[in-house]
């Protein structure tokens, strides 16, 4: 599995063979609060690099989740939209979003590893 | 303009609150354990609100002023016991509600709690309206606190001896700290409760000791899913000045001595609307499945003609699912109409349900 990866919208992003796997950060569950629901993109749809696909509500309001690559959705996580509250206990683990067959891996490269993510959020945090 | 802050706001930022502006105020929208655990923390024991951001208007004067007083709210002052509370509008003459108060008589005259958005202007309409006459004290040197759920009672209690005497929506003057403290038992979040006026400058001192026995700071977010969860109003949500009081299903609030007579702000059109119905009506919404529909969602029939609007939607921690309110057309306001929610461009089904969706226990008998 490759290193992971960061983008400035909040998810991480690892990739094994041409399937990327993407979820939240934990930094952006710390910002939204409680999340109460999840929508994911369906499976075999087309996402774009930094397109919206999908959508997390917290008790406070909604968000969009984007994605930080663009691909064919492969697999989504049930378990998350049955259970919310997976997001904030273990986002950048078990609480992995959906599953993309990349076309294009070169878009990894202008992702942020985790040190630049580690800055990146503390930035934008205060 | 610069921003308001209470006499809290150190305490608030020693217990790392995450702030909001709200109504001009820095406020803390929820604290270190977030809304959900806030939430029920209020529901299973005691949640401490710093609610001083809220207007408290000292009206003085005698039989007068509740002769003047009853020429501009729908209640029956005249029979309103010393001490006795009612909730209440201050509305236009078209009964479109300026904003909706808690009106508490007290042996000086009278204390109206006014919303934060709305009490500068209210203050400007009641003394317009009242003239010079009376004195009127829109009281910033005192901070409100609320303390909601089911350990106030003992918490507070074992402060100020006495105030599990009080029964629901009556209020007294206590003594504590060399001050005077008024508390009243009422509230915002369906719990048993109480809201306490206090000088600011004691007031931090106050809360450090309610903590110390045991209940907790509470941020506005979970203060909106527990006021949501009992049904309760939201000015500048369910409530403004292009609804009125019938519309908002608020009729019991009106005194019915007031209905047959009339003679206050906006009586013509509420006696109207009670006669012959609302064409617009408040109701509570259940959305099928998790899908939150938030204020200002559209709502549908199934001919796709719009019916409605959410007012305020959001997930209600005890309930466990989503919840809303809003206005429907009055011929689907009745509970387990099917009405379809837009959101993100997709229909989504809901019901029509009643209100509220988490079960009261306030204390009525003490006495």
């Amino acid at each position: 599995m490759s290193e992971v990866k960061f983008s400035k919208e909040h998810e991480w992003i690892t990739l094994e063979g041409d399937v990327a796997t993407i979820g939240i950060t934990k930094h952006a569950t710390e910002m939204l609060g409680d999340i109460v629901f999840a929508e994911l993109p369906e499976k075999g749809s087309n996402v774009e690099k930094d397109g919206t696909a999908g959508v997390v509500e917290s008790t406070k309001a909604a968000s969009d989740v984007y994605t930080p690559v663009s691909g064919e959705v492969v697999d989504t996580n049930q378990a998350i939209v049955d259970d919310p509250s997976k997001i904030n206990e273990d986002p950048e683990g078990s609480a992995w979003f959906f599953k993309l067959k990349m076309k294009d891996q070169s878009e990894m490269d202008s992702l942020m590893n985790k040190e630049e993510y580690d800055k990146f959020a503390k930035e934008s945090a205060s | 303009m610069e921003i308001k802050k209470t006499s809290l706001n150190k305490l608030h930022q020693s217990n790392n609150a995450k702030f909001v502006e709200f109504a001009g105020y820095e406020m803390p929208i929820q604290y270190s354990k977030g809304i959900i655990e806030e939430h029920k923390f209020t529901r299973s024991n005691s949640g401490i609100f710093d609610v001083s951001h809220m207007g408290q208007l000292f009206i003085y004067g005698d039989e007068s002023l509740t002769e003047e007083l009853e020429k501009i709210f729908p209640l029956d002052l005249k029979n309103l016991k010393q001490n006795c509370s009612k909730y209440s509008f201050l509305m236009n003459e078209e009964a479109g509600i300026y904003d909706d108060l808690i009106i508490t008589k007290i042996e000086e005259g009278y204390l109206i709690i006014l919303n934060a958005a709305c009490k500068d202007k209210d203050f400007e309409i009641l003394s317009n309206l009242l003239g010079s006459k009376f004195k009127l004290n829109l009281d910033n040197n005192r901070s409100l606190i609320a303390i909601q759920g089911p350990k106030s009672v003992e918490i507070l209690n074992s402060i100020i001896n006495g105030v599990d005497q009080l029964n629901f929506m009556t209020g007294n003057w206590f003594d504590s700290d060399n001050q005077k403290l008024f508390i009243t038992r009422s509230g915002y979040t369906g719990e048993d409760g109480f809201e306490i006026s206090i000088s600011n400058d004691k007031a931090e001192k106050f809360v450090e000791n309610l903590i110390e026995k045991g209940a907790q700071l509470i941020g506005l977010g979970a203060r909106d899913t527990l006021r949501l969860e009992a049904g309760l109003c939201l000015y500048g949500h369910e409530l403004d000045i292009n609804k009125t009081p019938v519309e908002a299903n608020l009729r019991w609030a009106i005194s019915k001595s007031r209905l047959s007579n009339g003679g206050f702000i906006g009586s013509k059109k509420i006696m109207n609307q009670m006669q012959d119905g609302a064409s617009q009506i408040r109701v509570g919404i259940k959305p099928e499945g998790r899908l939150i529909a938030r204020e200002k969602t559209k709502i549908f029939d199934d001919t796709d003609t719009q019916i409605g609007e959410i007012t305020s939607g959001t997930f209600g921690p005890s309930v466990n699912g989503p919840i809303a309110m809003g206005y429907v057309n009055k011929e689907f306001s009745k509970v387990d109409t099917k009405i379809l929610l837009e959101v993100r461009g997709k229909k989504h089904p809901a019901n029509v349900c009643a209100l509220p969706f988490y079960k009261k226990n306030y204390v009525k008998g003490v006495n």
